[in-house]
């Protein structure tokens, strides 16, 4: 699992670079000594794109002996705990949000606001807020991605439908599929926080992103009435059937099939859907992006686009290396890199860089960058404590399969609330 | 008065030397030495850690920054905790039932005990579920009862039955699972038997037939009594593979739907080592309880172990 990149590689890249010339001024100090990085960028696709960054990293700075360590991406969870306790690499991957807040806490991990001056918090702005806790900047972010409604375009105009944009055709166009045997959504609650999206979007269009965030960080009840509001809107989707049957005994890819196989017509998912749902065959003609819309015409749009981030761990031992890499995958050119169509397949967090031609990396790019007035959240395990969103998210799948526990589901995070926060 | 004799201490030793004291008590120590590696990891590895649960679970800590001092209050926590019932409710369910792969493995072994071309076929191939690893018994299962294309729904479609989504069915969902686990724990317990049945004496059986004995009654008074040791090792192993259930639910349900199929040790581990979890405080106080529940079985099994060895 570790890569040593350096003598071969860097001295190609040497002579290449030499040629060039304009390299010098860029990089005016001279990194050396050994650079550890831990990454959780494990599936295929994002393993390539860490492995790339490391190998450009390493062509400009040849005395650095990059050392990397992919590390499986669920593992990683909980693994972080240990290392960044016993073993501490130079740079580390992480979530934005109160994701962090656990090591900010606890000081393991770097204040970084130095990097953040003025040109990147510019760049930067859309998060700058999700890495700022207690003032302060720990980390940078390097992708991001919309979370939206994926629908079989094919079947809308079949029956007749079009893009919703307020909730009444949300609900009349899931009755008029409903109507030809095709259930409106699928969802795979197995693992319990694709029901989370569903709350996150509910919840923000109901009562608003300011809301939404109060709620998770514990400063309004469950109990309250604007969020009965919010599960008296889902009861109606769920009553009328919309979601497929059994979703609890599937995770989210298991639920992918029904959407292919036309049983479904939508999910409510992120971004990073398109891509098994093409390999599965849906061409792009078939397949389709909506923002999710509006149900309370008094709030401004919002949405969740979660963050995926860099960290350099306080007991890091070359930080001036690590500082450096920070700086160099915040940058615009590497951003719209790794987050190309055949790269990441995501969008950049740097407002400076380009977004890929593919059509849902710009119609998610948009509506973060215009449509999203509100604000941005990051997703609800990560905007709420890691117990809250546990206890929650099974409220919530719950809540799916039974609509009347909602006062007994209620209670009981509102009891945890209490005891949480 | 005579002065007393000088005190036979002080002179030295008749014959040869003394000997020394590791040659004096050396048939007392040497048990001790050769038991010290197995003393020392089990104080290391097993008994210092149960008193440090025990002292971890009056604290309220998250594994990182510094433990908090809360008394009783994680046990107090727990008595108002819905989730904490639903896996002791789980875990008695489990218990019961699991037991039941002692008479099932009794009666496959029963049955396999003849000497038929190729019976060690199917003798290996019975045994075969305990040899996988518990992940993949979890898997095939798993997909044995998926609600859309699973093996159980074609065959109750057969018969009309409509589909049964087992595994997210909080009515169903535990005794799914406990269905998997007995596949497995099933094997073993006919392989405990097949051997303890190779030991039944052939001239009690001769005489049983002579008294007119056969079939159940055969069964009950003859072979039986015989095989009380391998029902005693296979009422231990299931009963500690029933509190240990925890690989077939993390495997085949996450302790879903909505937490109902979790029980003590997987809420233990979902509480302080999962991805949400990290209250190792309340974790520990999860795993006293679970520690006191095996304590019943542990001190029933030495007992019985103890009663038995003091009647040979």
């Amino acid at each position: 699992m570790v890569t040593h990149y350096r003598a071969a590689l860097a001295a190609l890249a040497m002579t290449t670079l030499l040629g060039s010339g304009a390299l010098a001024e860029s990089h005016e100090m001279a990194l050396s000594g050994e650079l550890k990085i831990f990454s959780d960028m494990s599936n295929p696709a994002p393993r390539a794109v860490m492995e790339g960054m490391v190998e450009r990293f390493g062509e400009m700075h040849p005395d650095l002996d990059i050392e990397l360590t992919v590390i499986d991406r669920e593992a990683y969870k909980t693994q972080i705990r240990n290392f960044l306790t016993a073993n501490p690499p130079d740079v580390a991957n992480w979530y934005a949000g109160n994701r962090m807040a656990p090591y900010v806490d606890a000081g393991l991990f770097e204040d970084v606001s130095d990097l953040w001056d003025a040109e990147m918090s510019e760049s930067l702005a859309s998060t700058k807020g999700a890495m700022t806790l207690d003032g302060k900047q720990w980390g940078v972010p390097y992708t991001y991605y919309q979370w939206g409604v994926y629908y079989r375009k094919d079947l809308y105009e079949e029956h007749g439908l079009e893009e919703p944009q307020d909730w009444e055709t949300f609900k009349s166009n899931c009755q008029t599929l409903l109507d030809n045997d095709i259930k409106c959504f699928t969802i795979g609650t197995k693992f319990l926080w694709t029901a989370a999206g569903w709350f996150d979007y509910l919840n923000m269009r109901t009562n608003g992103y300011d809301f939404h965030m109060a709620l998770t960080a514990g400063e309004v009840e469950w109990t309250d009435d604007r969020v009965r509001q919010t599960f008296a809107n889902w009861a109606e989707l769920i009553e009328m059937g919309a979601f497929i049957d059994n979703h609890t005994a599937y995770s989210w890819q298991e639920a992918l099939p029904f959407m292919v196989n036309g049983d479904a017509a939508a999910y409510l998912m992120g971004n990073f859907a398109v891509a098994p749902l093409r390999e599965a065959g849906l061409s792009d003609d078939q397949l389709d992006y909506y923002q999710f819309p509006a149900i309370n015409g008094d709030v401004e749009l919002a949405e969740d686009a979660p963050t995926d981030t860099f960290h350099i761990p306080s007991g890091a031992q070359n930080k001036e290396a690590a500082r450096a890499f920070l700086e160099f995958v915040t940058s615009a050119e590497n951003q719209t890199e790794i987050n190309a169509g055949d790269a990441l397949g995501q969008l950049p967090v740097n407002a400076n860089s380009s977004v890929d031609e593919d059509k849902f990396l710009k119609e998610g790019f948009e509506t973060l960058s215009s449509n999203s007035p509100g604000g941005v959240a990051q997703f609800f395990d990560r905007d709420a404590p890691a117990e809250m969103a546990k206890v929650a998210m099974e409220g919530f799948q719950e809540f799916m399969v039974k609509p009347d526990n909602l006062d007994r589901i209620l209670d009981r995070l509102e009891r945890a609330r209490q005891r949480i926060y | 008065m005579a002065p007393l004799p000088p005190s036979t201490a002080d002179r030295p030793a008749p014959g040869p030397a003394p000997r020394s004291w590791w040659r004096r008590n050396q048939i007392a120590i040497t048990p001790w030495l050769f038991l010290a590696p197995g003393i020392l990891f089990f104080a290391v590895y097993v008994l210092i850690p149960v008193f440090q649960s025990f002292n971890v679970s009056l604290y309220e800590w998250d594994g990182l920054g510094a433990a908090e001092y809360v008394g009783l209050r994680n046990y107090e926590e727990m008595y108002w905790d819905d989730a904490f019932y639903t896996s002791l409710k789980n875990n008695v369910i489990w218990l019961v039932l699991y037991l039941l792969a002692i008479p099932m493995g009794l009666a496959i072994a029963l049955l396999l005990n003849q000497t038929v071309t190729g019976i060690r076929i199917y003798k290996s191939l019975f045994f075969f579920p305990f040899v996988i690893s518990q992940v993949v018994v979890g898997l095939v299962f798993s997909w044995f009862y998926d609600p859309s294309f699973g093996l159980l729904n074609v065959m109750l479609g057969w018969f009309g039955a409509g589909p049964v989504n087992v595994l997210g069915d909080e009515r169903w969902v535990t005794y799914g699972i406990i269905a998997a686990g007995l596949w497995p724990q099933t094997a073993y317990c006919m392989i405990l038997y097949l051997t303890g049945l190779n030991a039944v004496d052939p001239e009690q059986i001769e005489a049983g037939r002579l008294d007119n004995a056969r079939g159940f009654r055969m069964l009950w008074h003859i072979i039986l009594p015989q095989l009380k040791p391998a029902t005693f090792i296979a009422f231990v192993v299931t009963i500690i593979g029933a509190l240990r259930s925890f690989d077939l639910i993390s495997i085949m349900t996450g302790g879903g739907p909505f937490g109902q199929s979790r029980v003590l040790s997987f809420y233990m581990f979902e509480v302080a080592l999962s991805e949400y979890g990290f209250r190792m405080g309340y974790g520990a106080a999860i795993a006293v309880v679970l520690f006191l529940i095996m304590l019943v079985f542990i001190t029933y099994f030495l007992w019985s172990m103890y009663r038995e060895e003091r009647g040979r």
